[in-house]
């Protein structure tokens, strides 16, 4: 063997040492608890979609000298992934993590993950915010794992143009008074289509949500969470007043190609809003449709769709400075700001009061006051009890069962049959 | 794990005063080295496997024995997971979608890459390399590009195939609404994307097929058709095997296109009419928190249908060696 061949091979044989011990020494685990009451060089905050935080940090960073690492994620539908495997690994979780309504039943169900907010927030909040939603927060054991941010009460938006080409009233408060009950609401509709012909509401699901948060009841679990999906008068409602729609429904179910498509097309002319969604019904209608659309109270009153908390996972290293931002973030001032920069409407009831909320306009939507009718429509949001898999059982059993039903694929026996059944496997836990 | 003792050979190069024991500690060197450096040549690669192959299949047999909550408790059941997923009517929907699905992707492509490898290895055609890398294209393309694409074309109300199929007189196609036209649309993208690489892979067998073989049947009188079916054929078979393994291995792994079709949802269609085993898989194991354990079960009765269809194939490949 000649030198330069056994130099060679044993510069590769380094190389792959280096390269191993390199990767294993990577996996190291650096477990630096900090000291009682020192104050952290830097805290994480994790949100999803648009929560309206981006100067509020900045404000906190000068204030406090503590540096924030604002992460967002787009979607929910990532964001719910990347959080489970931080909490199920035990580490990389942010000092303070959104939860969405959906994802937070859920995460109630194993609130050892998260921190009691009890003891790190000054005791007077609790009656700052709507009642319901802050009793939301709190875990079956009682423990407060959440802090209100937002809340997603229903408005109507419409087509002007369209309304008034079949001949109906275009003025927010008469469309408003064409609805003032679900049966109001499917008449306007039944006329828009002997007029024009086409379809007028997006889809029976969308329907569905509407009727579902009005209730005021249990839905797909009583309050023991025993699964109740079959017997539920507020699941049973909803899914009626839904099915009987299915003749003024364009059959595009919300987030489909059909529907996003529909709002340029027309195949519609009124779909439900909670106030974060006026972004996106802008978005898919374009720049060529800005005026047209007009936003009118939901029929029967109230309604809710979405809305979230912000939580300290049990595994951050400062609890008492993360629920400190937390409740900086969700105090009256900040919701007002967070609102005026993305839309996220307020539950706290200061913020709710607020001028600067209250004479807020939208300028998309014909200068719509949303911020007058979102704020009427919250404080008739009436509190539901969502069980710990209410997403699941909404997504993959509730809402697939009506669709079917829509699509002509099931009989309306048929359909709530395989809804029953379904929401049995969905919704154990 | 420790690799110092095969990594800290004494070096050589200090300088020794003594020459016969520099000698001797080459001798060492050159003993050790024969020995231990060809387990750290391959150590890279049994590292990675060991972290994302190995691990990850035993830690994901061991959820499979428990009641696995992803954030909460893990009860050991046994095989009670296993026992369940015999009898749950969503895993047999899900096995049948798959394979409904694998075939109608399979066959067709398959028989249209024999068809254009055939093309593309005529000694007349022009511009071959061409031809060649533009069949490869679609491959290049990534996945959620074509499902995002191709679930617009397949759109109910302005969908570009149910215009042109309107231009015909059909009515408009829920292509969402039922297993035949779901399965339709998902083999499409499939075929799509990997109609070029598989013929690729043919034509490169169809290249090794010695020429004087055409030459003597063609001196004997035998036409182009019959040089195809006798010649061609039966010497492509153990490539043509190849190639239907891999497409088995990535139709039974089928994931990203019909999830993308169902808009995200996982469920596949409102009565599950395209759910794929990967996706079941994934509504289980990671959609629903609480059901880990079960997941791991379809993850594993995956891995076993596949080995299960690879035996098949082994069995093909066998006797076509014979």
């Amino acid at each position: 063997m000649s030198l330069t061949t056994r130099r060679s091979r044993m510069a590769a044989a380094t190389l792959a040492a280096i390269t191993a011990v390199g990767g294993l020494a990577a996996c190291g685990n650096d477990d630096d608890t900090p000291a009682e009451g020192e104050k952290p060089a830097k805290l994480v905050v994790d949100t999803f979609g648009e929560m309206g935080y981006d100067e509020l940090v900045k404000q906190y960073e000068k204030e406090t000298g503590i540096k924030i690492e604002l992460r967002k994620t787009a979607q929910l539908g990532e964001y719910r992934p990347k959080l489970v495997r931080y909490l199920a690994t035990g580490k990389g979780a942010a000092d303070v993590t959104a939860l969405e309504e959906g994802i937070l039943n859920e995460f109630k169900a194993n609130p050892r993950n998260w921190a009691d907010l009890t003891p790190l927030v000054s005791s007077e909040i609790a009656d700052d915010y709507l009642p319901w939603k802050w009793e939301l927060g709190k875990a079956p054991d009682g423990r407060l794992i959440g802090l209100p941010t937002d809340v997603g009460s229903l408005a109507v938006c419409y087509r002007k143009d369209l309304f008034e080409a079949a001949g109906l009233p275009t003025e927010r408060d008469a469309v408003a008074a064409l609805w003032p009950d679900w049966n109001g609401f499917h008449q306007t509709g039944q006329k828009y289509k002997q007029a024009t012909g086409k379809a007028f509401v997006d889809s029976i699901t969308a329907v569905s949500n509407g009727v579902l948060f009005q209730q005021g009841t249990d839905l797909f679990y009583d309050k023991e969470n025993n699964i109740i999906a079959d017997s539920s008068p507020a699941v049973k409602a909803a899914w009626e007043t839904a099915t009987s729609m299915v003749d003024i429904s364009a059959k595009a179910s919300t987030w489909s190609p059909e529907w996003s498509g529909g709002f340029k097309q027309g195949t519609f002319a009124a779909t439900f809003c909670p106030s974060w969604m006026l972004g996106i019904v802008a978005d898919n209608s374009g720049e060529a449709n800005k005026g047209k659309w007009d936003v009118a109270a939901v029929p029967g009153g109230g309604g809710n769709w979405g809305g979230s908390w912000l939580a300290v996972p049990e595994q951050s290293k400062y609890p008492e400075e993360a629920a400190k931002l937390a409740e900086f973030l969700t105090n009256a001032t900040s919701q007002v700001e967070a609102f005026k920069a993305k839309g996220p409407l307020p539950t706290n009831l200061e913020a709710l009061k607020d001028e600067a909320f209250l004479s807020y306009t939208n300028e998309y939507f014909s200068n719509a006051p949303t911020g007058k009718i979102f704020g009427e429509s919250v404080a008739k949001i009436e509190p539901v009890h969502l069980g710990p898999k209410h997403q699941a059982v909404k997504e993959n059993a509730f809402e697939p069962a009506m669709r079917a039903f829509e699509n002509g694929q099931a009989s309306k026996d048929k359909a709530w049959e395989q809804f029953t059944k379904d929401a049995q496997t969905q919704g154990a836990f | 794990m420790s690799l110092s003792a095969t990594t800290a050979p004494p070096s050589p190069a200090a300088p020794p005063p003594d020459t016969s024991s520099r000698r001797r500690r080459g001798y060492l060197f050159n003993r050790l080295d024969l020995k231990y450096s060809p387990y750290l040549y391959i150590a890279p690669f049994f590292l990675i496997f060991g972290t994302f192959g190995l691990y990850p299949m035993l830690r994901t047999a061991w959820m499979s024995l428990h009641d696995w909550d992803m954030i909460g408790d893990h009860t050991f059941i046994g095989l009670e997971n296993y026992r369940e997923l015999v009898t749950d009517e969503y895993f047999w929907n899900a096995l049948i979608n798959t394979f409904g699905i694998f075939a109608l992707s399979t066959i067709p492509q398959l028989l249209m890459a024999l068809f254009l490898a055939n093309l593309l290895n005529q000694t007349l055609l022009r511009a071959k390399t061409f031809f060649r890398m533009a069949i490869f294209v679609p491959n290049v393309v990534s996945v959620a590009a074509v499902a995002i694409v191709f679930g617009m074309l397949f759109q109910r109300d302005f969908g570009l195939f149910n215009w042109l199929l309107s231009l015909v007189g059909v009515d408009q196609i829920d292509w969402r609404a039922q297993e035949w036209s779901s399965w339709t649309a998902i083999a499409t993208m499939v075929n799509w994307r990997w109609t070029g690489y598989n013929t690729l892979i043919l034509l490169a067998g169809m290249q090794a097929i010695p020429k004087d073989l055409y030459e003597a049947a063609a001196i004997d009188g035998a036409s182009q058709w019959r040089q195809f079916w006798q010649i061609t054929l039966p010497m492509l078979k153990p490539t043509f095997i190849f190639v239907v393994i891999l497409s088995t291995i990535g139709g039974m792994q089928l994931f990203t296109e019909p999830l993308l079709f169902a808009n995200g949802s996982i469920i596949g269609g409102n009565q599950r009419e395209y759910q794929t085993l990967a996706m079941y898989m994934y509504e289980k194991g990671i959609y629903n928190l609480s059901t880990a354990g079960y997941g791991a079960a379809v993850a594993w009765a995956i891995f076993m249908i596949i080995v299960l269809v690879s035996l098949i194939n082994f069995v093909l490949v066998r006797r076509a060696a014979k």
